[in-house]
């Protein structure tokens, strides 16, 4: 519908009736039976018996998803990473696979050192530039649940043996997870051994000594 | 104590301070009473303060800032490269080097070989030590 066009400010060129048929208010009558339909009031609202007392907007659920750890380049199946925190502090390991959760796979080996097939976050570890053959060795069994606790059953004690210290049974690492370490760490020995000094060199402890620079050495 | 190395054309220095730090150079031209014009085959010609470079033994046979392909055949003809090699100041700076880009496993192996060698080492002495007692 064209606007009504003006003379002047407030004075429109057309006559109210002149209007009234050109807007084509008499057909839109016609149409709903000689009246203007009638928009429905929307029901009034009644008065909420509860204002809080300020105006807090509410909270929304974040929908941030995390990203996926990223791994650093240095990092390849098979390096040799330096421990820098933990039970293994100093101690070599080689680097097996990165799992979902982006904590890294490592192994000791076993054997050569003590530490067994083991999660270590990235940013605890030194990458060194010694790489290990690891295409012999399987991984893909191993994920996080593989790692998991296990639920610990709360049984219900009477009044007696609440006082008493409690007397955990020393659990032993399941049969499974010992054959696994051994399978993993049968091939990698043959590939450490293969190198000369490596098997020694993973076995020995990493410490800084007198006169070291770690910021100028290179891993 | 005279002085034996001098500031001349064709006189190789070392770069101690800076961008180039390490680089073996030529001076070519003094500009005045504290800068040279240096050049080496692998770089701009520039100039540097006399403060920057470290003068060495060698000196090379050429004109007041020769061209670059002049420049490197002398450097040629002189060999400078071996005798600097050669030198115990240029064989010092090659070990520095070497010891500077060692791997964590190098270092671990250089560590047993120092101790399997203090180790003959000590074996013998032991040997002579009881050879000239007994």
């Amino acid at each position: 519908m064209a606007p009504t066009s003006k003379l002047s400010l407030g004075i429109k060129k057309a006559s109210r009736s002149h209007a009234y048929h050109r807007r084509g208010l008499w057909a839109i009558k016609a149409k709903h039976g000689g009246a203007f339909p009638k928009a429905e009031k929307p029901a009034a609202v009644a008065d909420a018996k509860f204002y809080p007392a300020d105006d807090v907007k509410p909270r929304k659920p974040s929908t941030r998803k995390p990203k996926p750890t990223k791994l650093r380049s240095s990092i390849t199946p098979g390096t040799v990473l330096i421990l820098l925190a933990g039970r293994f502090m100093g101690k070599r390991v080689v680097f097996l696979k990165q799992l979902k959760s982006g904590l890294l796979l490592v192994t000791g080996p076993f054997k050569i050192n003590g530490v067994p097939i083991r999660r270590v976050n990235q940013t605890y570890v030194i990458a060194t530039s010694t790489k290990v053959d690891t295409s012999c060795v399987n991984v893909e069994k191993f994920d996080d649940s593989y790692f998991a606790r296990d639920k610990k059953k709360k049984a219900k004690k009477t009044e007696g043996e609440l006082f008493e210290t409690e007397k955990e049974a020393t659990k032993d690492l399941p049969v499974f997870k010992k054959d696994d370490q051994k399978a993993v760490d049968a091939e990698l020995i043959k590939a450490i051994e293969a190198v000369p000094d490596l098997k020694s060199y993973l076995g020995a402890r990493f410490s800084l000594r007198d006169g070291d620079k770690p910021h100028e050495m290179v891993f | 104590m005279p002085f034996k190395r001098f500031v001349e054309i064709g006189r190789v220095a070392l770069v101690n301070y800076g961008k180039d730090y390490g680089r073996l150079v030529v001076i070519v031209d003094v500009v005045d009473q504290n800068r040279a014009l240096v050049d080496a085959p692998d770089m701009i010609r520039c100039q540097m303060n006399f403060k920057r470079l470290s003068l060495t033994d060698i000196k090379i046979d050429i004109k007041r800032v020769p061209k670059k392909a002049t420049l490197i055949k002398a450097m040629e003809e002189a060999d400078v490269k071996t005798k600097w090699e050669n030198s115990s100041w240029g064989k010092k700076l090659i070990v520095q080097k070497r010891r500077a880009a060692l791997n964590d496993f190098d270092r671990f192996k250089v560590m047993i070989a120092k101790i399997k060698r203090g180790g003959a080492i000590r074996q013998e002495l032991a040997k002579l030590k009881k050879a000239s007692t007994a």
